[in-house]
């Protein structure tokens, strides 16, 4: 097994005295695929958010494995230390029409993160965008657009784009498949799929679409009420469960095959 | 009496932009059986939304309906073209919410903030029948019963941002439902809801339409929820129909080259560690842009293919 990338213990936060994420504890390997999923409201991107700290956790210790080989604590960085951190650590989001700026270029959304961080002139910021653009294959007259100019699937690929030009060890995706087509989705997954092969990524992969998870991860957490009710490798997990609460959401996806009836578990029952 | 409630028949929407006039729907026909649930399944701007929308006559300017019938047999009044009504028509006040109604995608968005639940289910009622607003609240409280709201007796003075998504999408359902439709037109009434709210309406809806034995439409790019709810499927890509069949003859054996990508491109149990097929991997260089005449296959099913891949399939199949 690879080396561990992400130490996740004990990591608590609430909001208004109701908890988010309630004593979560995991680790990721380096280039493996995490997926966490549940039902809204369960935590997940709450987690991620917690994890990148996008937003501060109020308890638990997040260790991260630095490019350079060293390990160092996210949990009670402050904003500056952060800084150099998060271009190791980057996020795609869901929404690929909100999470892009309307009146910036292409060219400037994807060389933005390069002059936040002082990486390189300008002449060597454009090869690098000239790079990841081909790398999301996208055409060279992209750049001078703005994103009304393109479809949901051409900006998701924006979107990551954006993340990976920093050359991040790991990527959190929140829902980053789930806004679009069948068909765009499996092109935006194998594409998630390639780069991580060509850049040893590791992904934290938030879903709330079990068949996507189990075609994409290679782990799961599956949340329920801020607390991770059951992990494991994705065939001891949807092969073989053992919460109830896993057992339901298996039960709840529909098969696209007529003669697999969908035959949800009663909830109540459950007693969930 | 015609099995088929609705008979779509080449029927065309246009909408005139700056740049241009877009096409939304190209000589688009199926039918709807009574009794049923057909399905509309397609991508993003496929036309599936715009066809629900014209059968409630619910295109607005810029977009208008250039040519086609919409032909609609109720039970109880003399059939009649949706398509040719005036505008004005007061058989369009009974259509819509009364012998047709809908079902919409964003269940927050389909509900007024400003009326409690039961207002906006008893509002239905009062629309379409003479009665007293009592009796219509008591009628709205044993529908929210039916579609599953428990304490209806306090709920139903209650606003829609005190219920959750999945009560909210059944409060929709009860509006729906509460005249008696012919046909109930769901407009991917899942889509915004977690997966297993999602099993929960879908089964929902399932058994309501067998209790009440209407005919429904059910909009969805979700291959997954189709299979689970539909009795027969019509394909739609870029305002076209490519293919309608029963649900086993479009799901398990497609003939549309479109149909198989489609269905290739949902990541299963079988994909896993495999690269996932795209539309434009399987389709090859078949061409989906060049309009094609629906022609009925021997085993029922109607396909839009150049006469030489169907000449190849009747081959095929004897």
């Amino acid at each position: 097994m690879a080396d561990p990338l992400l130490e996740v213990t004990g990591l608590y936060k609430s909001f208004d005295g109701a908890a988010a994420v309630d004593n979560v504890s995991f680790t990721v390997s380096e280039s493996e695929t995490l997926g966490i999923v549940g039902e809204s409201g369960s935590g997940k991107t709450t987690l991620a958010r917690c994890v990148l700290r996008a937003i501060d956790p109020d308890q638990g210790i997040v260790r991260f494995r630095t490019s350079d080989g060293e390990w160092t604590e996210l949990h009670d960085k402050t904003d500056d230390e952060l800084i150099p951190l998060r271009q190791q650590m980057q996020m795609v989001f869901q929404d690929p029409f909100s999470s892009l700026n309307p009146r910036m270029t292409v060219q400037e959304i994807l060389e933005e993160p390069l002059i936040i961080h002082g990486i390189g002139d300008r002449s060597s910021r454009r090869v690098e965008v000239l790079d990841i653009l081909a790398k999301v294959q996208l055409d060279q007259d992209s750049l001078t657009r703005y994103p009304h100019a393109f479809s949901g699937g051409q900006r998701q690929r924006i979107g990551i784009a954006r993340a990976l030009i920093l050359r991040p060890k790991l990527v959190v995706c929140d829902e980053s498949v789930s806004a679009l087509d069948v068909s765009v989705q499996a092109q935006i997954i194998n594409l998630l799929e390639d780069l991580q092969e060509e850049f040893g990524l590791t992904y934290l992969f938030v879903a709330h679409d079990l068949s996507v998870v189990h075609h994409i991860c290679d782990r799961i957490l599956v949340m329920h009420q801020g607390r991770v009710v059951e992990q494991g490798t994705v065939q001891e997990v949807f092969e073989n469960p053992q919460e109830d609460y896993t057992r339901l959401l298996l039960s709840a996806i529909p098969s696209p095959d007529p003669d697999e009836p969908l035959n949800p578990l009663d909830r109540k029952s459950l007693g969930l | 009496m015609v099995d088929n409630l609705l008979e779509i028949r080449d029927l065309a929407v246009e909408f005139g932009t700056d740049i241009g006039t877009t096409y939304a729907l190209r000589e688009v026909s199926f039918d709807v059986p009574r009794g049923k649930v057909t399905a509309i399944v397609g991508e993003s701007g496929s036309g599936k939304s715009v066809t629900a929308n014209c059968i409630m006559r619910l295109i607005q300017s810029p977009g208008r309906i250039t040519g086609g019938q919409i032909h609609f047999s109720p039970n109880d009044v003399t059939a009649y073209d949706i398509a040719a009504l005036p505008d004005k028509d007061p058989r369009l006040l009974d259509l819509r919410g009364g012998s047709v109604s809908m079902v919409f995608q964003e269940p927050m968005t389909a509900l007024s903030p400003v009326y409690t639940v039961g207002n906006q289910v008893a509002e239905a009622i009062l629309c379409h029948r003479k009665v007293s607003k009592e009796e219509a609240l008591e009628e709205a409280a044993d529908m929210l019963r039916l579609v599953g709201i428990d304490d209806v007796g306090r709920r139903i003075h209650q606003y829609p941002f005190e219920f959750s998504g999945g009560m909210r999408q059944r409060v929709v359902i009860a509006m729906a439902l509460v005249c008696h439709p012919q046909l109930l037109i769901c407009d991917e009434p899942t889509t915004a809801l977690d997966v297993t709210i999602q099993a929960e309406i879908l089964t929902l809806i399932r058994d309501l339409q067998k209790d009440l034995n209407n005919s429904v439409l059910f909009i969805t790019h979700d291959l997954g929820v189709v299979a689970q709810m539909a009795d027969q499927v019509v394909v739609m890509y870029q305002g076209r129909v490519l293919e309608v069949g029963s649900v086993r003859q479009v799901l398990k054996t497609p003939v549309h080259p479109y149909t198989r990508g489609l269905l290739a491109a949902i990541p299963g149990l079988a994909t896993k560690g495999e690269r996932l097929a795209t539309i434009a991997s399987v389709v090859g260089d078949a061409d989906l842009i060049t309009p094609h005449p629906l022609v009925t296959l021997a085993d029922g099913r109607q396909v839009s293919l150049p006469s030489d891949q169907l000449a190849a399939l009747e081959l095929a199949n004897g």
